[in-house]
């Protein structure tokens, strides 16, 4: 969509002063970007030896890639215990018995209401007073992902499943199918087409919240770019904008992809 | 129970920390969500680009790194420093993170709130005679306004539960308070959390409530 609509095409003057405000918004790029350098040479964050570990094959082995395999591990597992948690709860949320559909609804909501934090702190520092055990930092983010992002995705199953047309349902059901089998053979696949996208900026919001496994000390990328690199080389600032492009890098090919499967991608924070 | 009751005054000071965080990034996120948006759509190439980048890194980024980059970053290692206060400065680096994040996403629900907008309308305005600023800042962005009020709700409540992960700039909002009270009274750890959740929940739902109903009612009839 272009917003050329919101001024005149440029006449004469129109160009040369646009010229002018286009040279000045570079001017001012710049100084924010010297500004920036400036601080940066001020506090001796240019230095060689705080960049060149970056390149260097053992920090990738050691730090880098160990912890985009804890994030991915993590993340992977949240997508698939997500769905299948999101999948129950959307299905029981629509049964017709009041005595399913009312504790389902109350669960996802819950669940979407309670900050992942929250639920990462009960599940790693009350799991043993709770059931008797510790569990160890994977697990306590994996339950976490799970229960909020299943929760949403319960959510995107149910309006998915009601944005079909009721046609739908009324022949399935015509035909002599049972109710499970409307639901899994006629609503699902179809509905699953059109929450793709919305489902696929979910597990950019899951991967992104996968670094929330730091504070419980889960060795996830972020952990091991900030704790494990910066706490060698002294190089904070280098070591999170790697960190933060590699995280760019794989969002930005998930929207492609969300992209390529229909649809725009909406964004939630 | 006991251990919420007895510790009453600790907790509400904790979420009270908590609602100052969210307001203040609030106002600071609708401003700056603001200006993003009217960036993205001038009629300078170069402004259009620099919004768009930062747009697109700001919420590719995991919040709990953007937190890490201005609290350790920006705060630690730039010797950036808002407040002779330790406290109040990491209060001041967490809004400060929490506000770059979010408003990433309070531009993009605008920039579509824009695309709600008849593009008559914009026409109409120039045919007055209006330039940019006038036609996006009088006609266009107010009734974009109008249509992502419940979006704009939904990052509100986002920013609500995003706020706990201040903790890693070092603010003893509700999340620190709600770990070292599991880890004080292990024998009502159950209770510790659903009444931590409850206060979340207590925040949130009337802000749903709120922007749902205001939603309604500011929807421009077309």
């Amino acid at each position: 969509m272009s917003y050329a609509a919101l001024y005149e095409a440029p006449g004469p003057r129109g160009v040369r002063r646009n010229r002018l405000l286009a040279a000045l918004v570079a001017l001012a790029l710049l100084g924010l970007a010297y500004f920036v350098y400036v601080q940066f040479e001020a506090r001796d964050q240019w230095a060689a030896e705080k960049w060149t570990p970056l390149l260097r094959a053992d920090v990738w082995a050691t730090f880098i890639l160990p912890g985009l395999a804890g994030t991915l591990a993590a993340a992977v597992a949240g997508v698939v215990l997500a769905g299948v948690f999101g999948l129950v709860f959307a299905v029981a949320r629509m049964s017709e018995h009041r005595w399913i559909r009312v504790p389902a609804a109350a669960v996802v909501e819950f669940f979407r209401a309670v900050p992942l934090l929250l639920l990462i702190f009960f599940a790693f520092f009350g799991s043993y007073m709770v059931i008797g055990v510790n569990i160890s930092a994977f697990a306590a983010v994996v339950f976490g992902l799970t229960l909020y992002n299943g929760s949403v995705i319960a959510e995107i199953v149910r309006a998915g499943v009601h944005s079909l047309p009721k046609g739908q349902s009324e022949a399935a059901y015509a035909m002599g199918m049972r109710k499970n089998q409307v639901m899994r053979l006629v609503l699902l696949p179809q509905s699953l087409r059109a929450m793709l996208p919305a489902l696929v900026s979910q597990f950019i919001v899951l991967l992104k919240d996968s670094a929330l496994g730091l504070i419980v000390g889960y060795d996830e990328l972020v952990d091991r770019g900030l704790n494990g690199i910066a706490a060698n080389f002294s190089n904070v600032i280098p070591a999170a904008i790697l960190i933060a492009a590699i995280f760019v890098v794989i969002n930005l090919g998930l929207d492609r992809l969300a992209h390529r499967l229909g649809a725009t991608r909406t964004t939630r924070p | 129970m006991k251990a919420l009751l007895l510790e009453g005054s600790t907790v509400l000071a904790a979420f009270w920390m908590t609602v100052r965080l969210t307001a203040i990034s609030a106002l600071g996120s609708l401003v700056l969500g603001t200006l993003l948006t009217a960036m993205r759509v001038a009629p300078l190439a170069s402004l259009r680009a620099a919004a768009g980048c930062y747009v697109t890194v700001a919420r590719n980024t995991p919040l709990t790194l953007v937190l890490l980059f201005t609290g350790l970053g920006v705060g630690a290692n730039l010797g950036v420093e808002l407040s002779e206060d330790i406290a109040t400065n990491n209060f001041w680096l967490a809004v400060i993170g929490l506000t770059a994040y979010t408003s990433a996403f309070v531009c993009e629900a605008l920039r579509s709130g824009l695309n709600t907008v008849p593009v008559g309308q914009a026409e109409a305005a120039r045919s007055l005679g209006l330039g940019f600023v006038q036609t996006l800042g009088f006609v266009t962005l107010p009734q974009a306004f109008r249509a992502v009020v419940a979006p704009l709700g939904g990052i509100l409540i986002a920013l609500t539960k995003n706020t706990t992960i201040a903790l890693v700039v070092g603010v003893s909002e509700a999340s620190v308070r709600m770990r070292e009270m599991i880890e004080t009274y292990g024998d009502q750890v159950i209770e510790i959390f659903l009444g931590f959740a409850g206060g979340f929940v207590l925040l949130c739902l009337p802000m749903g409530l709120l922007f749902g109903r205001l939603a309604k009612r500011m929807a421009v009839a077309r």
